[in-house]
């Protein structure tokens, strides 16, 4: 049985934090199911049960909440339905889409592990922190399909959202897996293509470059947070400092007192500050793993061309074996023409039979090669729609995160004014 | 050079300028020096009173006051037009008085033939109002630790205010950087202000030679020492002390605990500084990636190039900000901690005074008949403990006010550098904005 643990109690008066990149205007111009409801990971709980093989463990739940839009103008808000999940739930839904629509630069999920964390962050799945965190991108991630074009009116994306129970047994219903791509499939048909579309290629090699320079910028941003949680912290000595040379002047005794406790606060900030920058911290990673997606879509690119160009391959070798069986002229070497040679040639009955197996070969391998080719083409013009307009999303949503940023940046600038001005009084007073 | 014969007073020689003998002889000590303090005309009469308790007669050479009279510009007697007018410079040390009335064309004369001498470190001296001449020799650090450890030397009972630190690290800061020497010379400017606002110090011979002589015989002492200073040079040490007065103790233990809290202020502020200078080393890695990032997008090219180079700025400000607290903060601290090591000799010291006295009146109650007079030598050394521990007391009020100018001073200052710094980063970030946003405005409008 499993059984609750709610630790949100603490977290009541803690302010809810939305996705930056979901706006009202997006809302408008957005999807179909976006226009019918509002989507949101309310709250996350740890459970303990009995897993697969009969072991003990926690795991968390998050709970989906949606609501119709329509109601929110009367003032009331009543749920539509709320549903407990997991995260390995929602991995489910992702590995689902991915497989289903391979043009698609599917949403990434937040990540598994806690990565890029400096020192005071908890690397530990576990912590409170870090499933906040989680629980928001989730949240966003659920928010990114709902206002895919695509994705948004998938129906296992739909009962996601509505149905508790069942909802796996349905998904592997579905036989997506085995519809995946085997990784070494994907891997060979990279080495061996002979002519992807340019634009496709580029937009791997930015994908790589992407997600590249976001990983060393993550990695940078945490060691330089560290540094600034030091600096600030040791001011704090300041104010213990001063308070003892405090209580052994006497003029300069409350000006000292006072200044020090603005040195107090002046350390206690940088708690806030850094959580903020968490937060940009979240945006850029979101973009680090959908880096990721963007490269994977290349790949299926890759992929189905070089299908294309195996089958084309094909066709063409078959209909060369048929015009030298037809025409008796050996063109290509091969062990048929060999054993051919060395035991005499084969009888007009025997070569006609494998001339009529090559033309329903070749038949065949014409039906292969059109539908490829046209499976190519498909793939190629939604892809690319998909791109496109990932490209814009990224371009914006980035310009968004870095508005925010220098927002804080001046935040705490300004702050770290007020704080040394008042010190500064203080000391003026001594 | 003026032909007017001057009027001589009937103590002084009519003498011309010229053929008085260059200061550097010791027999004619005719000049002395203006304090900074001095203001023609409304210098006026002040209530100063000796260190031993007395008030003070403006006959009296010892005091200030009658000094700043002697300096004022008098209202001249026969009305003669500026250029005409002349000055009383009078000096006073256990030496004849010479009294010369000197035209402004002589003072002239004067500065210029110092400043012909070698010149190696130029001492800045304030103009008054009233144009009074100016005094400009050259000194190195090392006079000015001279003339501190002959002050020390020569008058033991009082305070000598503190020098910038003697040494510096080679290599860690650099000792001909702009900012250095100037940190350097302001430092020496205050000791030098606050040797001449004192009572006593101002009058002591090493200072006035430091101040126009041009060679700083250095090995020689000039004078005598002053009687106290005399007196208390050969006091044996060796001698516990009794009945330490309540303040001196006070003094003493307040003394020990602020070196403490001095020492401590001094561990956080080179924390702060690492700290920064290794926050300092990420951000300039931390720049430069937003840079390369910039490099193959389209769009954002702009925005991400703008960030990179508000971190850029950034870095700068945080650059100087170490480093001016590095060339400023620090070294005044620890200036003050070598000068309360001194004040503390300085209490040893009269520790050591009254407990001779103590002894040696010990010694006479318990030896002889008490009807018979204290001994004379007794009698001194009574005398001398009350001396110190009145110099001391005066030169403790005048300390306490001092450290509190310096320590206001110091952490305002400190306050300001902080202040600065985030006043340009902010001053980068909000003129990104625009730019961010830029585009977003132009993209609005198409919609």
């Amino acid at each position: 049985m499993p059984t609750k643990n709610n630790f949100l109690d603490s977290r009541q008066t803690k302010e809810k934090r939305s996705p930056v990149s979901i706006t009202p205007s997006m809302v408008e111009k957005g999807t179909s199911l976006l226009k019918k409801m509002e989507i949101s990971v309310a709250e996350a709980e740890k459970r303990t049960g009995k897993n697969a093989v009969n072991m003990q463990e926690t795991y968390t739940v998050y709970l989906i909440e949606t609501r119709p839009v329509d109601a929110a103008s009367e003032g009331t808000n009543p749920v539509l339905d709320s549903l407990w999940k997991r995260y390995s739930e929602f991995e489910l839904l992702r590995n689902y889409l991915l497989v289903t629509y391979p043009f698609a630069v599917v949403p990434p999920l937040p990540e598994k592990r806690a990565e890029f964390v400096w020192h005071k962050l908890s690397a530990d799945n576990m912590d409170p922190d870090f499933v906040e965190r989680r629980r928001v991108g989730l949240e966003n991630f659920l928010l990114r399909v709902a206002s895919h074009p695509v994705l948004s009116s998938d129906k296992i994306f739909y009962l996601f959202l509505t149905e508790e129970n069942g909802w796996k047994e349905t998904v592997f219903e579905t036989g997506f897996q085995a519809k995946a791509d085997s990784r070494l499939k994907a891997l060979n048909a990279t080495f061996r293509v002979k002519n992807p579309d340019k634009r496709f290629a580029e937009m791997k090699h930015y994908g790589d470059e992407l997600q590249s320079v976001i990983s060393q910028l993550l990695r940078v941003r945490a060691r330089a947070a560290d540094r600034l949680y030091g600096v600030y912290k040791v001011h704090g000595n300041y104010g213990r400092v001063f308070s003892e040379w405090s209580a052994i002047e006497k003029e300069m005794g409350d000006g000292l007192q006072s200044a020090g406790h603005h040195m107090d606060a002046y350390a206690a900030s940088v708690d806030d500050i850094l959580e903020e920058e968490e937060h940009y911290a979240d945006q850029l990673k979101e973009y680090l793993f959908y880096a990721d997606a963007l490269r994977t879509v290349c790949r299926k690119h890759e992929l189905t061309q070089y299908e294309l160009e195996m089958a084309v391959q094909d066709l063409t070798s078959k209909k060369q074996q048929r015009e030298e069986l037809a025409t008796g002229t050996i063109r290509t070497f091969s062990l048929k023409g060999m054993t051919s040679k060395l035991f005499g040639q084969e009888t007009p009955e025997q070569r006609e039979a494998k001339l009529k197996m090559l033309e329903t070969q070749i038949e065949e391998g014409e039906e292969q090669v059109k539908e490829r080719n046209a499976e190519c083409d498909e793939f190629v013009k939604s892809a690319w729609v998909d791109i496109e307009r990932f490209k814009e999303q990224k371009d914006h949503d980035l310009r968004e995160s870095l508005i925010s940023y220098a927002i804080m940046q001046i935040s705490m600038c300004k702050k770290g004014i007020q704080v040394w001005n008042n010190a500064k009084e203080c000391f003026n007073k001594m | 050079m003026s032909a007017g014969t001057p009027r001589s007073l009937a103590s002084s020689g009519q003498k011309s300028i010229q053929d008085i003998c260059h200061p550097l002889s010791a027999e004619e000590s005719a000049l002395s020096r203006i304090p900074d303090v001095l203001n023609p005309g409304s210098a006026g009469e002040r209530d100063l009173i000796l260190p031993n308790g007395t008030p003070v007669d403006t006959s009296s050479p010892a005091s200030s006051s009658s000094l700043l009279n002697r300096l004022q510009l008098d209202d001249d007697l026969d009305g003669e037009t500026r250029d005409e007018q002349k000055y009383n410079i009078t000096t006073e040390f256990d030496l004849p008085e010479y009294s010369v009335r000197r035209r402004y064309q002589d003072f002239d004369w004067l500065r210029n033939k110092l400043e012909e001498s070698q010149p190696t470190h130029l001492i800045p001296t304030t103009r008054t109002e009233f144009d009074l001449p100016e005094y400009s020799v050259r000194r190195r650090y090392q006079d000015f630790d001279w003339l501190r450890n002959k002050l020390e030397e020569s008058q033991p009972t009082h305070l000598i205010p503190p020098l910038p630190e003697k040494f510096v690290m080679k290599g860690v800061v650099d000792r001909f950087s702009e900012e250095f020497v100037e940190t350097r010379r302001k430092a020496l400017d205050k000791f030098l202000k606050r040797v001449a606002d004192h009572p006593v110090l101002s009058f002591n011979e090493h200072f006035n030679a430091f101040l126009s002589a041009k060679d700083l015989n250095k090995r020689q002492g000039l004078a005598l020492l002053t009687k106290m200073g005399e007196s208390v040079k050969y006091v044996t040490g060796g001698y516990k002390v009794r009945a330490r007065p309540v303040e001196f103790a006070a003094m003493g233990d307040y003394l020990d605990l602020f070196t403490q809290k001095l020492g401590t202020i001094d561990r956080i502020a080179q924390r702060i500084i690492k700290e920064q200078s290794e926050f300092l080393m990420e951000l300039r890695e931390y720049g430069p990636v937003y840079s390369s990032w910039s490099s193959f997008e389209e769009d954002l090219h702009d925005p991400l190039e703008g960030v990179s180079g508000c971190v850029s700025n950034c870095s700068s400000a945080l650059e100087e900000l170490t480093e001016d607290m590095s060339e400023d903060f620090l070294p005044v601290l620890r200036e003050y901690v070598l000068y309360i090591e001194s004040m503390k000799n300085v209490l040893k010291k009269r520790d050591q005074v009254q407990a001779e006295y103590e002894t040696k009146l010990e010694a006479v109650v318990f030896r002889e008949d008490k009807k018979t007079p204290v001994p004379s030598d007794v009698e001194k050394c009574q005398d001398r403990v009350e001396c110190f521990n009145a110099d001391l007391k005066a030169d403790w009020d005048r300390w306490e006010n001092n450290k509190r100018q310096d320590f206001r001073q110091l952490l305002t200052g400190m306050s300001n550098k902080n202040i600065l710094y985030y006043e340009k980063c902010l001053a980068a970030w909000e003129s990104l904005i625009p730019l961010l946003q830029d585009k977003q405005e132009a993209k609005g409008e198409t919609n």
